[in-house]
């Protein structure tokens, strides 16, 4: 690894955006305890890695889609926290200007193109976007983000043979926490591992450890390049684990706390924190500034997501139909 | 004018879309190479070339939810179904996907995607492809349904589908497609949500939509020559949005109503449209308004059973004589 002054600088902003995503879930998930958060609520805490590796990997033309675990997805491309957390609480200032809450971010000038709540069902959407690019001859990329679970129903499948059959720069990203709720893929899929799907649909594909930053940034900024040439689709399956529950309503009961207590040691902000202090980039006072500016962040975020109005029920109607809005 | 089928029709709609706006694309199962399975997409291959008229496989799901998805990017694609019948297996995309975008993201994006597909029966081909699930979309807020019956209806909505910014269902019709009318030569505008008098009455009105006018305009023929009743056929045109005020003003001249509808009638079209009499012309109204749906059973093979399951020129004609009666 080069370490550039600029390098220096990015994975130090790389570390900081994984403390963000950390402590904005944590106080999200306060927040939801408190019923300032409503309906479903997906953290991303334990996927830090995963959301950051990947997504620092994108430029400023590539369109993302993800599903309902969408927090984190947001802040690292570069939604205001408190636009999002003001989303989350239901408010007009929320970046879906609260129509959408916790699963439904969407933030057009950062190329965030939806969290999204059927299972799969983005997997589709993302193929056209990439179906767009190519159409204008545009030279981005889109990376679609599912879990493994994902990998189980109908529409991935038609969605990877249908980027592969036309040729487009789709990055199939698997995060695989593990559990599909509380179901394992020794339980519920027919292959192990999640990567080997994509061999059905000729796809260049590859499992990569998704609690180590460095792993999953070098594994897909070595597939976003090749994509950038070849315009062909790619897998990667970064495997991971998630801390918490599949939401705020799941009491975990479908898996052992030492079983939890083991992948915490693997925590990927602590293994990307050691990492940088063993290279001399991170040391115990730039840390601790790190922590104190990001709460400072989260805090003025929550505030202004409890302070914003709700939208006017007088807007009910809203967003409907494009010509009304006009 | 030009006499044009409602294939051909149909045909031009694209056609003229795609040369006005490089953006338009046709996706579909077959509707390049195979040109249509049943030919509507004739000739388009060979004039845009495989960019723009795109065969796809048979996924469903894939493909209107790669339209949506290009349609969020900006393109104005153009979703073939092959028949209604296989929207069914491709719900998720349309209900969850396409219709709530643009709601549920806040407005900051919307699909302008157009689906387009043929219902009906009459072909002898039985119970999984002899449907009219047109309403189920009609249902769905984010989405709008037109249903054409004349091929110049048909040119002129598809076109203004495509304009249009938001998703809209096209529902063509199987026993349409080789129907004749006059079609203007010049470009028109239909607006999408207009309702159009097919035929002047006084003494009732008959709401329809797709292939279900041409049934509803033989029986007031008939009305009209052997009971010397004066019937007015209402072409619905497009189900949502609903063109209430001409509906409503039917009713208000004629004072007696029906609907046809060449699906169940079961939490259908006419209910709907019933409803909004209910509500809004109880006292216009000298006698309770009916419904003619097709036949409540999965449609059979047999041409004579297919043939009683489907609305009839001679039920549309009982039923009217029963609503004066």
């Amino acid at each position: 690894m080069a370490t550039t002054t600029e390098n220096k600088q990015q994975l130090l902003d790389n570390y900081r955006m994984m403390v963000l995503i950390r402590h904005f879930e944590e106080r999200a998930a306060q927040l939801y305890t408190q019923a300032h958060i409503g309906g479903y609520c997906h953290l991303n805490i334990g996927e830090e890695a995963t959301v950051v590796g990947a997504l620092s990997t994108l430029g400023p033309k590539d369109i993302v889609f993800t599903a309902y675990r969408d927090h984190g997805h947001a802040l690292a491309l570069g939604s205001d926290p408190g636009a999002v957390m003001a989303e989350l609480c239901g408010k007009a200032t929320g970046v879906s200007k609260g129509r959408g809450g916790s699963m439904h971010l969407f933030d057009l000038e950062h190329r965030l193109y939806g969290g999204y709540g059927i299972v799969g069902g983005h997997l589709p959407l993302a193929v056209g976007a990439a179906l767009a690019i190519q159409y204008r001859e545009e030279d981005g990329v889109v990376m679609c983000i599912f879990g493994e679970g994902a990998t189980n129903i109908g529409a991935f499948h038609e969605a990877m043979n249908m980027a592969k059959v036309y040729h487009l720069p789709v990055l199939f990203f698997c995060a695989n926490n593990q559990y599909a709720m509380g179901s394992m893929p020794e339980e519920d899929s027919a292959v192990p591992e999640m990567w080997m799907k994509a061999c059905a649909y000729d796809m260049a594909a590859e499992r990569i450890d998704g609690m180590d930053f460095f792993s999953v940034r070098e594994a897909t900024r070595r597939a976003v390049e090749r994509m950038r040439e070849t315009r062909e689709p790619m897998f990667l399956e970064a495997f991971t684990y998630r801390f918490r529950g599949h939401s705020m309503a799941d009491a975990g009961r479908y898996r052992s706390q030492d079983e939890v207590r083991e992948w915490q040691r693997r925590d990927p902000i602590q293994l990307l924190g050691r990492r940088l202090e063993e290279d001399g980039i991170l040391d115990t006072r730039t840390r601790e500034d790190i922590e104190k500016a990001v709460d400072e962040e989260v805090e003025r975020a929550t505030r202004f997501a409890l302070e914003s109005p709700s939208p006017e029920t007088d807007d009910l109607y809203q967003y409907v139909y494009t010509e009304e809005d006009e | 004018m030009a006499t044009k089928t409602y294939r051909e029709a149909l045909n031009d709609a694209l056609r003229e879309e795609m040369h006005r706006d490089q953006d338009v694309f046709i996706i579909g199962q077959d509707v390049g190479k195979f040109e249509g399975a049943y030919r509507v997409t004739q000739g388009l291959l060979s004039e845009f070339g495989p960019k723009r008229v795109k065969d796809a496989p048979i996924s469903e799901t894939a493909i209107v939810g790669a339209g949506i998805g290009a349609a969020m990017a900006g393109l104005r694609p153009v979703v073939e179904f092959m028949t209604i019948n296989f929207t069914l297996v491709a719900m998720d995309q349309i209900v969850n996907h396409a219709a709530k975008i643009r709601y549920m993201f806040g407005g900051q994006v919307s699909v302008p995607l157009v689906m387009r597909t043929p219902g009906g029966g009459g072909q002898q081909l039985t119970a999984q492809h002899s449907q009219n699930l047109e309403h189920w979309f009609a249902h769905v807020p984010g989405l709008k349904v037109v249903a054409p019956v004349s091929p110049a209806d048909a040119k002129g909505l598809l076109k203004m589908a495509i304009r249009d910014p938001d998703p809209v269902f096209v529902l063509e019709n199987l026993a349409l497609y080789n129907t004749k009318g006059e079609v203007p030569d010049e470009d028109y505008e239909i607006p999408l949500g207009s309702a159009d008098v097919k035929r002047e009455g006084k003494d009732i009105s008959i709401f329809a939509h797709s292939r279900m006018v041409n049934v509803a305009l033989r029986a007031a023929e008939r009305l009209e020559d052997e009971e010397g009743i004066s019937a007015e056929v209402v072409d619905l045109r497009s189900l949502r949005p609903l063109d209430t005020e001409t509906i409503l003003n039917s009713v208000r001249k004629t004072n007696r109503a029906m609907t046809v509808e060449e699906g169940w009638a079961t939490f259908g079209v006419g209910g709907e449209i019933v409803s909004l009499l209910m509500d809004q012309a109880f006292d216009d109204l000298d006698a309770p308004v009916k419904r003619v749906g097709g036949e409540e059973v999965p449609m059979p093979y047999s041409k004579p059973l297919e043939r009683a399951a489907i609305p009839s020129v001679d039920r549309v004609y009982d039923v009217a004589l029963q609503v004066l009666a």
